[in-house]
């Protein structure tokens, strides 16, 4: 059968390589010194889904993110590798979400897709927030089942199967479709961007991209339906104004510390014979460093 | 989350050279395939930005992918299994990587599922992918024996074969036997036909790189009783077809991860490719110029690799309290590394360009008929290709061998131990000077260049270019370098002694290929000062010492 496969992806930060000139003196983010990349665990999400994709031929992928503009980059990345289209979620007073108003946002979106949806697929988390929280508000939002933590994703008979990755091994379990998966950062890397596909997709681009493209470039992408990617506001959905963005975000920052770590002052513990070791295995439990 | 593309602006540099524009036009066919195939550029500029994006892939995937596995590879080798080659199990994982990249057939036409590329970005990729893993590149970059079925088979064996290769599927190309290594004429290996016309193989070839490919081409005797290379056909074997075995994976001293194959033909039926007789002749030729040009840019890829490798340590390792590339005979180590680097670059991408050339006019002539001035154009770059063939195959596998040399010993007692990657790339540069015709084969195909004057007259066309102020000395040592080199070719020449000749031909071939490269570098130099100028100063001192050798053992030994 073939399935009608939801990737949900974020644009974030580049947190993993994080420069002296990464935060400001106010302790916000300095976006500007920051890329902008496809968040890591999504990269996983797509990559299972291409693989649903490839075990089950004619289905379909959609990339769906929210986010600044440029996010439309995050729906051409996932054209280079093997998806089929995808909605930017952007508008103004979407701004500010924090997970719940995000969850419910993305929820929407996924609602007003116009073909459905069989699976939805998104990365355990953002490297910029690391809530975790989306994936699963999402499911409770559609009355969906989820599945956490999965490192692999089939789908036969109308059932996904989930191999979950757990602290001390693995679990797998069946659940009917439709249903949210979110992805670990151990399951298959994704796979690169194809050369075709990067050739082919390259113009694709939003209503709003495509007006800085000269004419050559405009007439392509008008003749190719395929390279038009779709831009939502809060109207395309049909949101609540009072669930959205900083309106609907219950989640206050009170304050941020930018934290310096500082190396303590060594500690001797002198005995190299088994009290001595007891000691230190005492005071790291004690400390909660082991234990 | 290393990308060997973006960290190397001398790339960059090489793709956007001015000949581009033509070689790129006449390849895309005035870009008229943009309505037959969705992945096709629209225009100049759309085709040079797709070759930088997929420059860019395989960069990342050399850097993420392919480096990363090479000690693995290189540990682990390949295994033989009922007469099957088993590859070493990340071979696998950068085969994959490449395909689902969709990075074969990178210059093979749109209609067979290939890229259409230039010669330039796929000469780039196998520069690349070599500075990962030498061995590597040769699995991969068999592909480019394709090219010889594209150019010599008829159009069904085209349209079975080259989406084949397309699709991921690997090749090899089978000359060399136990008695017939450089002579190629003594080949052996029989080619006979049944009664409904089915040509079989039987008969063993030696040496063979990825031996158990896909799809090889089979240089074979097909005119019994024949002797020479007159008798010799090319087949196109299938393996899908059964009848070969590999007999014996060579256990060598580097490039583990290439198998190098024997292999015994049994009535393994095979299709003739082209014309009968004319296997060595003509298709050897063509496969040996594509080989030859590949066997360069694995060896610019071992210098790159020598380099960073190099520098890395000289920067790292402190002794006496500071860092040893600090110690002057260690920089200048370092330093001549890189000018020898970039000074093989630039003659491969300038004989990349010229190959390029005369390929796509010729390809364009088999559409339709060619103007005058488009054929003799033709004929000018194909002469100077044949020139600077052996020329960038001979002096950049000796560099790189040089430069892996010279890493070893920046690296000191650290580089004899199987510690650093410079061990690997020491016993993998070692074949790049031995392997598709050793360096004094290439001298062999380079002199009549210097004697006719294929070289001179090429060296006068890049004297009289403008060139920068701070690079003007560059030139006059160049002036110096190539009235020595005139003299001594004159000198010879004098002698009417044919054996003279051969035997100061390596002294002639280097001093030409030392003013060429020289010039090269004052041209990349003028262009962008800022990536090659200090490289350029470094080789016009390195060469200049050279030709002076050579010129004084010539003038010397003359008297």
């Amino acid at each position: 059968m073939s399935l009608r496969i939801v990737v949900l992806a974020k644009q974030v930060p580049d947190t993993r390589n994080v420069g002296k000139d990464a935060m400001k003196a106010d302790g916000t983010i300095n976006r500007a010194a920051l890329p902008a990349i496809f968040n890591p665990d999504d990269l996983n999400a797509l990559e299972q889904a291409l693989q649903l994709k490839d075990a089950h031929p004619g289905s379909t992928i959609t990339l769906v993110t929210m986010g600044l503009p440029r996010s439309a980059e995050m729906v051409r990345e996932a054209l280079y590798r093997g998806g089929d289209g995808g909605v930017v979620l952007t508008d103004r007073p979407l701004g500010g979400a924090d997970t719940l108003a995000t969850s419910y946002s993305l929820a929407q979106t996924i609602r007003h897709l116009p073909d459905g949806y069989d699976i939805i697929i998104g990365g355990r988390q953002a490297i910029d927030g690391d809530t975790a929280q989306v994936g699963p508000q999402i499911a409770e939002k559609l009355n969906l089942p989820q599945v956490t933590y999965a490192e692999r994703v089939t789908v036969s008979d109308g059932k996904a199967t989930i191999k979950r990755r757990l602290e001390n091994g693995f679990e797998v379990v069946e659940c009917p479709l439709p249903l949210v998966v979110t992805v670990t950062g151990s399951a298959d890397a994704c796979r690169p961007r194809n050369a075709r596909l990067v050739q082919k997709y390259k113009y694709a681009v939003t209503p709003s991209e495509l007006e800085g493209l000269d004419d050559r470039r405009k007439a392509l992408v008008q003749s190719r339906p395929e390279l038009l990617i779709s831009q939502w506001g809060v109207a395309d959905i049909e949101a609540d104004p009072e669930q959205i963005g900083l309106k609907g975000s219950p989640t206050k920052v009170k304050t941020v510390v930018n934290v310096v770590f500082q190396a303590k002052e060594s500690k001797r513990l002198d005995g190299g014979d088994d009290a001595g070791l007891e000691d230190l295995v005492k005071e790291l439990i004690t400390d909660h460093i082991i234990g | 989350m290393a990308n060997f593309y973006n960290d190397n602006e001398a790339l960059r540099y090489h793709l956007n050279h001015p000949l581009m524009r033509e070689i790129v036009t006449m390849r895309e066919r005035e870009f008229k395939q943009c309505e037959e195939f969705d992945y096709a550029p629209l225009d100049f500029e759309d085709a040079m930005d797709s070759y930088e994006r997929v420059l860019q892939i395989i960069g990342e995937l050399c850097g993420d992918v392919i480096a990363p596995n090479a000690e693995s590879v290189d540990a682990e080798g390949p295994h033989l299994e009922d007469g099957k080659v088993r590859y070493a199990s990340a071979t696998y994982d950068n085969l994959r990587a490449l395909n689902q990249a969709g990075l074969m057939g990178i210059t093979l036409p749109r209609q067979y599922g290939g890229l259409n590329f230039s010669l330039v970005p796929y000469t780039m990729a196998a520069d690349l992918v070599s500075r990962a893993d030498a061995s590597f590149v040769n699995v991969w970059g068999l592909q480019d024996c394709a090219e010889t079925i594209n150019e010599f088979a008829n159009d069904d064996q085209r349209s079975r074969y080259l989406p084949r290769v397309c699709a991921g599927e690997t090749m090899a190309m089978d000359l060399t036997e136990p008695d017939a290594g450089s002579d190629l004429q003594a080949v052996m290996l029989k080619a006979t036909q049944d009664e409904d016309g089915t040509w079989r193989l039987n008969g063993v070839k030696r040496f063979i790189t990825n031996g158990d490919g896909d799809i090889s081409l089979v240089l074979a005797r097909s005119e019994e009783g024949s002797k020479d290379g007159r008798g010799l056909s090319m087949f196109i074997y299938d393996k899908r077809n059964g009848g070969m075995t590999v007999r014996r994976i060579e256990n060598k001293m580097g490039i583990h991860g290439s198998p190098t194959c024997e292999l015994v033909f049994k009535n393994a039926p095979a299709e003739l490719c082209g014309d009968r007789r004319m296997g060595l002749i003509k298709y050897v030729m063509s496969l040996m110029n594509g080989a030859r040009l590949g066997i360069a840019a694995q060896s610019v890829g071992v210098s790159e690799s020598a380099y960073r490798e190099a520098l890395e340590y000289a920067k790292s390792r402190e002794q006496f309290g500071k860092p040893i590339i600090e110690f002057p005979a260690v920089a200048e180590m370092v330093a001549t590394i890189k000018a020898k680097l970039d000074a093989s670059r630039s003659l491969l991408y300038e004989c990349t360009r010229f190959v390029d050339m005369y390929k796509t006019i010729e390809a364009v002539g088999r559409e339709r008929a060619l103007t005058m001035e488009e054929r003799q154009r033709a004929r000018a770059f194909k002469k100077l290709a044949d020139a600077f063939t052996p020329l960038v195959k001979g002096m950049g596998s000796e560099f790189a061998n040089q430069n892996a040399y010279d890493c070893v010993q920046v690296h000191g007692g650290s580089g004899f131990m199987r510690d650093y990657a410079c061990e690997r790339i020491y016993r993998d540069a070692r074949i790049t000077s031995i392997y598709e015709g050793t360096t004094q084969l290439q001298v062999v195909a380079a002199i009549r260049h210097v004697t006719t004057g294929t070289y001179s007259a090429q060296i006068q066309t890049y004297a009289a270019e403008q060139f920068s102020d701070e690079v003007s000395p560059i030139v006059a040592r160049l002036q110096e370098m190539t009235a020595q080199f005139e003299e001594a070719l004159s000198l010879v020449k004098a002698a009417d002694d044919t054996e003279l000749v051969t035997f100061h031909a390596r002294r002639l071939v280097e001093m030409a290929g030392h003013v060429i490269m020289g010039y090269l570098m004052a041209h990349d130099a003028t262009a962008a000062p800022e990536l090659f100028l200090e490289s350029a100063r470094v080789y016009a001192n390195y060469a200049s010492a050279q030709v002076a050798a050579h010129h004084r053992f010539i003038t010397g030994y003359l008297k």
